[in-house]
């Protein structure tokens, strides 16, 4: 197993988030963790890269392993740096301030290998060519699109082995969401595990193998992606059916 | 008003703005990574200035404990400098770790820590007093001082010094801050602390950087500040920081570039009013000049972006 987090809880001051969850992720597939607005997913995800405390939040009880190992006792830097794992956080949240390709630079900033770097940018500007032409461009002035997949190519810088995406599809284009979620199946491809937190159910398991639906902070379902998908009060909460 | 009279008091006002600019930086960079206004900093210059006295004494075989040989002053110059600037940084980032980041670990308000650092800024100051006495110091000299006049104008080598050596330190903190990974994980901080971490970076080293910059920044000031005005006093880091600080929010505090701008708005207004009006003038004007500017553009010239919300 390569993430494995048992019997989580987190609390936001005097509010617990997370009452317990549970779930899986196995190496090379792509997994996802859907759910309403406000059942947990983000807090989820902070929580796997040890910046739960920065949110405002803690980390009650419970384990997150990766391969095996305690991961809560990395620090936040080292997740990525040792561990490779990556989150590309809800909203982007790529720096404004600095160019596209400082934004890719600075997502390598643990990584010593020029070479291995300059591959990279090029394995970036490959799956994403309009980021190439906008590479010396504030990341404040590319599109919405533009900057998610931004936001995507720096957690690529790292050779990540696990990739979290948080609703990577949000407040882009029909047309846009297609085109990512098909690169991402790429990247998956290259190697690259991919836990992806979705509101858009439809989406989410259409590329996912596996599922686990949240509500309020437990996890009510679990299954093959098909599995969630026929089930009934899936098709009637998530999928409008 | 003659032209010598102009260029004589560009070359003051140079000079001073340059002091004023050294110092506003290090207030800027470290609210650009941590959205704190380090109020100690006016005191790590007078720290600089003290510890670049020290040294300099000692070099220059003035203090009480002798070298058994005299050093010529290429050894001395830059010895004293690296020296001051190396234990002026010390003191800043030992600020940071045994003050603030402990603060900022346990979540504390942004007042308690406003609060803290004036409060090590003014223990820097009276345990100065405590320690040294309330007797000024004089300043050794590391070189001798040169005076030229040309028509109307005296300049003197120091002043250039001064000047030169302030746009060199500036040009590579503009340097460090725009090509190296250190500055721009600085710069990435200023802009959205939380998502940092997320690309393997950790804050609390690029905030010791900070500290480390700014601190050997303000050491740098120091010297140059004694060697300018030899009379050093416990209470100069307060007088001269409150006008620095003043300088970089008038010039958009996270902004270098404001910092440094700021500091020269400031240095010439003071030159120029006090050339012309009563010295006591000097600072009503000047700070009512920077008022205005404030009133007018209340993010100061060169306020910076961010994402994170102050
Ligand atoms: N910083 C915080 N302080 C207090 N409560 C919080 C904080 N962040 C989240 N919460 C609460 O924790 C719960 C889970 O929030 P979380 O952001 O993880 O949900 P989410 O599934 O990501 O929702 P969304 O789809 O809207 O992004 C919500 O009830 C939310 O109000
Ligand atoms: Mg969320």
């Amino acid at each position: 197993m390569l993430l494995s987090i048992k019997d989580l809880v987190v609390s936001y001051g005097a509010i617990e988030a997370l009452h317990g969850i549970s779930f899986d992720v196995e190496e090379g597939e792509i997994a996802t963790l859907i759910g309403a607005n406000g059942a947990g997913k983000s807090t989820t995800l902070w929580s796997i890269v040890r910046q739960i405390t920065e949110m405002g939040g803690r980390v009650v009880s419970g384990s997150i392993e990766f391969k095996g190992e305690d991961l809560l006792k990395y620090p936040p830097h080292d997740i990525v740096n040792q561990l490779g794992i990556t989150l590309v956080p809800e909203g982007r949240r790529v720096f404004g301030n600095l160019s596209v390709l400082e934004n890719l630079k600075i997502a390598a900033y643990g990584r010593k290998d020029n070479k291995g770097i300059e591959e990279d940018f090029k394995r970036v500007f490959k799956i994403f060519p309009r980021l190439e032409e906008r590479k010396s461009q504030l990341a404040d002035l590319l599109s919405g699109g533009e900057q998610q997949m931004l936001a995507v190519g720096r957690s690529m810088m790292n050779r990540g082995k696990l990739m979290l995406l948080d609703e990577p599809s949000m407040g882009l284009a029909p047309i846009l969401v297609k085109e990512l979620f098909e690169n991402l199946a790429k990247i998956n491809q290259e190697g690259t595990t991919i836990l992806l937190v979705e509101q858009n159910a439809h989406l989410a398991l259409r590329y996912a193998t596996k599922a686990y639906v949240i509500e309020t902070g437990t996890i009510t379902l679990s299954g093959t992606s098909e599995e969630v998908e026929k089930n009934p009060e899936v098709k009637k909460a998530y999928l409008g059916t | 008003m003659t032209l010598d009279f102009f260029i004589q008091n560009f070359i003051n006002a140079m000079q001073w703005g340059s002091f004023l600019a050294l110092i506003a930086v290090g207030y800027t960079l470290v609210y650009g990574v941590l959205l704190l206004i380090n109020f100690a900093h006016g005191d790590i210059f007078m720290v600089g200035a003290y510890t670049g006295y020290f040294i300099g004494t000692f070099l220059t075989n003035n203090f009480e404990i002798k070298l058994p040989f005299d050093l010529p002053s290429w050894v001395v110059i830059p010895l004293t400098i690296v020296a001051t600037m190396f234990i002026t940084a010390l003191v800043g980032v030992a600020i940071e770790r045994i003050a603030y980041r402990p603060l900022r670990n346990r979540g504390a308000h942004r007042l308690y820590l406003v609060i803290t650092a004036l409060m090590f800024g003014l223990l820097l100051e009276y345990g100065n007093l405590a320690l040294l006495g309330a007797s000024d110091r004089q300043f050794p000299n590391l070189f001798d001082k040169i005076i030229y006049s040309i028509g109307g104008i005296t300049v003197t080598n120091i002043k250039i010094y001064v000047i030169l050596l302030s746009f060199l330190i500036m040009g590579i903190l503009w340097w460090i801050v725009q090509k190296t990974r250190w500055g721009m994980a600085m710069r990435a901080i200023s802009y959205d602390r939380l998502a940092v971490p997320l690309m393997g970076i950790s804050v609390d080293q690029i905030i010791l950087f900070t500290f480390v910059l700014g601190s050997s920044m303000a050491a740098l000031a120091g010297i140059m500040y004694g060697t300018a005005f030899p009379i050093l006093r416990f209470n100069m880091g307060m007088l001269v920081g409150w006008q620095a600080f003043i300088a970089a929010v008038v010039g958009g505090i996270g902004s270098i570039r404001g910092a440094m701008v700021g500091g020269y708005i400031l240095g010439f207004t003071q030159i120029f009013v006090a050339a012309f009006l009563p010295s006591t003038y000097r600072d009503l004007i000047a700070f009512v000049v920077l008022l205005l500017i404030l009133a007018i553009k209340p993010t100061g010239l060169f306020g910076v972006p961010r994402r994170t919300k102050v």
